[in-house]
């Protein structure tokens, strides 16, 4: 450590902080895809918040005089079988997509977490009985497991996401689980024993750390997963119901004027297809920027 | 014979790895990594353990501190039997008795700031407040020659001499009577380790603290060591002061290890009782006074 080094750093202390964070942000931002994605994403988000006023009209008025219109002035992207203005129900099904993708990513991240890292921590009879169960879960045929999961808990958009959630959990499992196995026999994790750490600060501060990067990653391709798995059991009727307004709703209404009203079938096709492209290429771009931070200098 | 109980005190220490016999496996196949070694290590001195890759020496280091758990033996640490110890009494006893590493690089979290590092003890051990754990950490980083910025630093900015500092730092800010050293320096560069080695020796006197020092390099525990324990196979083979085993090793062994020591011409490697013993020392003193 020579003399230059220290001043020079000393004269800089409240920046040096958030070096590692600066470091990833630094490489995601360069990466043109990932920042289309984040604008994108914060651009639905801000939709979603603020889709009652957004909104041009009532989402749900049926005004039959107007039905199956194409796009005008008034209705810039034209009315559905009932009227209804089809911007309005976009802008409104927003929040309802996105806050059910973010149920079901929670639900699958606070079952899946846990479960994997103790599994992979401490391994053993634990991570057998354990992961026999993921693997059971695995098998379970996608469609069957949702339409079961409404049977039982009646239909509705939250039980469907409840359904998803269960579907995806083993994905966050595995990636936790096994990141933890790797984490587990590092260095410092003894060294944390050897200094009187407990199993939780070990797990929470050291483990949790450590299996963060690939799961935040696995979170946003999931979060894509999400919005087409909404759409589709929306539009098999296993998810929202009407008059709730959500983009696989508004497909399977599009659906039955296919004949007539083709167009119908664009505005929430293009919106489902651009949000899962902005959570896929945001994964991608997280994975690429969290790649190797902390081998670095090694 | 001192009046003092010792540190550490261990009988019959062992441990063995592999697998037991069963139903199906009619002939167990195990190794005795450690096979019932006997330790003591005085307050305020080292003990060294020496020996060749795979001899145990680092096994009998996580033993005694039950990082691993022996099959067989006694420790008694700070006049209090821990072989019996329940995990949460094992876990305060962290504070009194921890451990560095062999390597720094990968000793401490990659992902927490230095000062994050060293005070990390604090919150486990102690009630004392952001404020005060950070003052302490500060205290110790610089007390281990480093300063304030290194304290705002990522492991992987530091190099392996500074981030075996911050080991050290970490390991003695509960005030600890006993730490196991486990090759300390080896990962480092020679210029490093003595430094390195000087700090150890200046916290000891400087706070009574009692080492375990693990090595494989004899000229490094002669610059430490008060006592000298050589192991091969699991087995201790020979214990006393320092001096005694350098200048009169008891076993072919012990011979060979020093004679292995490198820097020396062919001449000296061959061993000729009294005489090319003295020659030995007086090198060894020699050494010395350069590293230091």
């Amino acid at each position: 450590m020579s003399l230059a080094d220290s001043t020079n750093l000393s004269a800089t202390p409240p920046k040096r902080r958030r070096r590692l964070n600066n470091r990833v942000l630094r490489r995601l931002m360069r990466n043109k895809a990932a920042v289309a994605s984040m604008v994108v994403i914060f651009l639905l988000v801000v939709v979603a918040v603020f889709g009652d006023l957004l909104a041009p009209h009532d989402p749900n008025k049926v005004t039959l005089s107007l039905r199956l219109m194409g796009p005008s002035g008034d209705h810039l992207l034209g009315t559905d079988e009932l009227g209804r203005d089809v911007l309005s129900r976009l802008i409104v099904a927003t929040r309802v997509d996105l806050l059910a993708s973010a149920q079901a990513v929670g639900i699958a991240l606070s079952v899946g977490v846990p479960l994997g890292i103790v599994a992979g921590y401490l391994g053993g009879f634990t991570d057998a009985v354990l992961s026999r169960v993921i693997d059971a879960l695995m098998t379970l045929p996608p469609l069957i497991l949702a339409v079961v999961v409404v049977a039982i808990l009646g239909p509705g958009l939250r039980n469907a996401m409840f359904a998803i959630a269960i579907l995806i959990v083993p994905s966050f499992y595995r990636i936790v689980r096994a990141s933890t196995q790797g984490a587990r026999n590092e260095l410092y994790i003894e060294s944390a024993r050897a200094s009187g750490c407990g199993t939780w600060r070990i797990l929470w501060r050291h483990i949790l750390p450590a299996v963060a990067p690939p799961l935040l990653v696995q979170a946003s391709f999931s979060a894509s997963v999400v919005i087409v798995a909404e759409a589709s059991l929306s539009f098999l009727g296993l998810g929202a119901r009407v008059p709730q307004a959500t983009w696989g709703l508004m497909l399977n209404d599009a659906s039955s004027n296919l004949t007539t009203s083709a167009y119908l079938i664009y505005p929430p096709t293009v919106m489902v297809a651009i949000t899962i492209l902005a959570f896929s290429l945001l994964g991608d771009g997280l994975r690429d920027a969290l790649g190797r931070q902390t081998t670095d200098g090694k | 014979m001192t009046t003092t109980n010792p540190t550490l005190s261990v009988r019959g220490l062992t441990k063995v790895y592999g697998r037991r016999a069963t139903l199906l496996r009619r002939h167990p196949h195990q190794l005795k990594a450690v096979d019932g070694v006997d330790l003591d290590i005085a307050p305020g001195k080292t003990l060294g353990l020496v020996g060749e890759s795979g001899a145990g020496k680092s096994t009998v280091g996580r033993l005694v501190l039950r990082l691993i758990e022996p099959d067989a033996g006694t420790i008694n640490l700070l006049d209090t039997d821990i072989s019996t110890m329940s995990r949460g009494d094992l876990r305060r006893m962290r504070s009194h008795a921890t451990m560095i590493f062999q390597d720094p690089y990968t000793s401490l979290d990659p992902r927490m700031l230095i000062k994050d590092s060293v005070a990390e003890p604090l919150i486990v051990h102690t009630d004392d407040n952001r404020a005060t754990r950070h003052k302490k950490a500060l205290e110790m980083v610089r007390r281990v020659g480093l300063d304030t910025a290194h304290m705002e630093r990522f492991p992987y900015e530091m190099s392996g001499g500074q981030l075996q500092r911050v080991a050290i730092a970490r390991a003695l800010i509960t005030d600890p009577s006993f730490i196991v050293c486990d090759e300390p320096v080896a990962a480092l560069d020679v210029s490093t380790q003595a430094q390195v080695i000087n700090l150890l020796n200046d916290l000891q006197a400087e706070r009574g603290i009692s080492y375990l020092f693990i090595s494989h390099d004899l000229r490094l525990v002669r610059l430490i060591a008060d006592e000298v324990a050589v192991m091969r196979a699991g087995k201790l083979l020979e214990t006393g002061s320092a001096e005694r085993v350098f200048a009169a090793p008891e076993t072919d062994y012990t011979r060979e290890l020093l004679a292995a020591i490198p820097g020396r011409s062919p001449r000296h490697r061959r061993f000729n009782g009294e005489t090319a013993a003295s020659v030995e020392l007086d090198e060894a003193e020699r050494e010395e006074a350069v590293v230091v």
